[in-house]
């Protein structure tokens, strides 16, 4: 931090005039999925590692490269270690509208910034990648021709080079308009990829032991993300189903714990979610995920028990709470206790009760508990992320469930269907709980407007009845899961 | 495949006296950080009772050590109770109302019944 005190100048031509190497900029190349929800994953990195996003003029969220100030190149390496929403990093040498505005660019960098990297008895390779254009293999290579104004003294190694530089051209985020010329490019050298490939490493396909809604790969590493968790951490879910939270904070090192109201979905027995399968078997429960990915050793615990009458000593703290509710669709939401509206037990129900009686579990409850719960049981600064579904047609932000030791940090909606979709809220504790924050959600505006979503089940399936529901609306449902 | 005593430690209504058939005890990777930042957060005497009532007490303190951070014979101590001793089969109870909470396959079932609710 103190290195920026002395860097007065942030833009880009500038930076080539009494730049440091802690002056240096950074390009962040993001994967172009689930675009809502990277830049609260980046700044929730960013501040584990104490920085703030700071990034260049004329920044546009929705663009799938960003310039970052204010960052080492261990700040970046931590980000890139951690984050799916980013592809690759690179440390920026110089960028334009064209081609000839990036020489420029390039030949203003600091020759002592570069010559490291460009030494006689090392190796390198220059990659050159086209958003939304494909380009042919000898355009690549002239491109690349095109740069000998750089004095590349070492060989080029194209197995495994010692340096890498990439060449990043932009032609837009239109893919029936793509223009001749892009419309800026960037060149610098490669620093480190993301996290990607966890997304296929941990799918849900290949888990162990999943129900029918196990929380998609990508968006639960984004969700622990959002929630800042560390190695050494505590994380407990209490509504953790088949535990593919906890598979994702466990990769990132913390000590995982949850619980659930369904029996059978923590002895992991019972009717399985896969198709081909009848019964779920031996090898089926939330450790034995954990297993698959060798973090077995960051197993806590996992028990029986309604969210709604929580279990825990006051003092029992969690560094995070990361969880997705039951939103009353594929699975039901319930509580025990008496008979005074009694629901019918769920279709895939195995064996005994084991919930004495089951009652509709309302809702806006079950926000309200869940962030009445964080408040007194995470420590501070801890995070509480979790899904609100949302109908669209009624949506406004007052709906977004608030308390007064809670501060809001994001809101990221995925689209489900034209009316529904759901919105990863992300809340930090502040303060600790009073004995007059107890009844303020009471009288708090917010209160009301979310209670008309205790009849999401109803408006989810009246939108759907009124017409068929299309096949893409079906793939959404499914994919927005990873179930099969 | 539930901890007793990690869990124990943590209930509310300070739940006590648990009975077990069935416990294990299995190798887990020792790791000083994270038993440090628990043990603020655990009900000492509590786990004293539990592992007492187990059979396993094995040198554990009945009061918790001062400077526990760099006590690294403490600390692997701590971490046996806490991750390794596991309560299969058993129950936990409370110690106000008597009520037991059945563990099976390692899982307690804490889920009161629609009279008790």
């Amino acid at each position: 931090m103190r290195f920026l005190a002395g860097c007065i100048l942030h833009g880009n031509s500038n930076m080539a005039i009494h730049c440091s190497r802690t002056c240096l900029q950074y390009l962040i190349h993001l994967a172009h999925d689930n675009v809502d929800f990277r830049l609260p994953e980046i700044r929730s990195l960013l501040s584990l590692r104490g920085k703030s996003f700071d990034p260049c003029e004329n920044f546009k969220e929705k663009s799938p490269f960003w310039r970052l100030n204010g960052l080492s190149e261990e700040d970046v390496n931590s980000i890139m270690a951690r984050t799916v929403c980013a592809k690759s990093a690179f440390e920026l040498w110089g960028h334009g509208r064209t081609h000839s505005e990036l020489r420029t660019s390039l030949l203003k960098y600091p020759t002592e910034n570069m010559s490291p990297f460009l030494q006689k008895d090392s190796t390198y390779k220059i990659n050159v990648y086209t958003f939304n254009k494909t380009l042919e293999f000898e355009d690549r290579i002239k491109k690349i021709d095109a740069m000998e104004y750089l004095s590349f003294e070492g060989r080029v190694n194209l197995k495994n080079p010692k340096h890498i530089f990439c060449l990043l051209e932009d032609y837009g985020t239109d893919p029936n308009n793509i223009p001749d010329e892009p419309l800026y490019i960037y060149f610098g050298r490669w620093i480190a990829d993301g996290q990607r490939e966890l997304i296929r490493s941990h799918s849900v396909k290949n888990r162990h032991f999943i129900g029918n809604t196990s929380m998609d790969a990508g968006l639960s590493f984004i969700m622990a993300n959002h929630a800042r968790v560390k190695a050494h951490d505590l994380v407990y879910d209490p509504f953790v189903g088949t535990g593919s939270l906890l598979v994702a904070c466990s990769h990132f090192g913390a000590y995982v714990c949850g619980t659930d109201i369904d029996y059978n979905t923590i002895h992991g027995i019972g009717k399985a979610s896969r198709k081909n399968q009848k019964w779920r078997g031996p090898d089926e429960n939330i450790r034995a995920n954990l297993r698959q990915y060798g973090s077995e050793k960051l197993y806590v615990d996992v028990l029986v028990s309604d969210a709604s009458k929580p279990i825990w000593r006051d003092g029992m703290l969690f560094d995070a709470i990361i969880t997705d509710p039951p939103y009353g669709i594929r699975e039901s939401t319930r509580r025990t206790g008496s008979q005074k509206d009694s629901v019918k037990p769920p279709e895939d129900y195995v064996g005994d009760s084991h919930v004495p009686v089951s009652m509709a579990y309302h809702l806006s409850d079950i926000f309200t508990d869940l962030l009445n719960f964080s408040a007194h049981h995470l420590v501070i600064g801890g995070r509480l992320v979790y899904w609100l579904p949302i109908y669209r047609p009624e949506y406004c932000e007052e709906m977004v469930p608030l308390n007064a030791c809670l501060r809001l940090v994001s809101n990221c909606e995925q689209t489900l269907s034209s009316h529904t979709s759901r919105r990863l809220i992300t809340m930090e504790k502040i303060k600790e709980p009073e004995e007059t924050d107890a009844l303020a959600h009471l009288s708090d505006p917010h209160f009301s407007p979310y209670q008309g979503h205790n009849a999401f089940r109803e408006k989810y399936f009246s939108g759907i009845s009124k017409r068929t529901l299309t096949g893409k609306e079906e793939t959404n449902k499914m994919a927005a899961n990873g179930g099969e | 495949m539930f901890c007793i005593l990690r869990v124990y430690a943590f209930f509310s209504s300070g739940l006590c006296g648990s009975q077990a058939t069935e416990v294990r005890v299995s190798e887990v990777e020792f790791n000083p950080n994270f038993v440090s930042r628990m043990i603020p957060t655990l009900d000492w005497s509590a786990l004293v009772q539990a592992a007492d009532g187990l059979g396993l007490l094995q040198g554990l303190p009945a009061e918790l050590v001062t400077d526990y951070e760099k006590n690294e014979d403490f600390l692997r101590k701590v971490h046996r109770v806490l991750l390794e001793v596991e309560v299969l089969e058993g129950c936990l109870q409370c110690p106000e109302s008597g009520r037991e909470f059945p563990i099976s396959r390692g899982v307690p079932n804490m889920l009161l019944n629609e009279d008790e609710a």
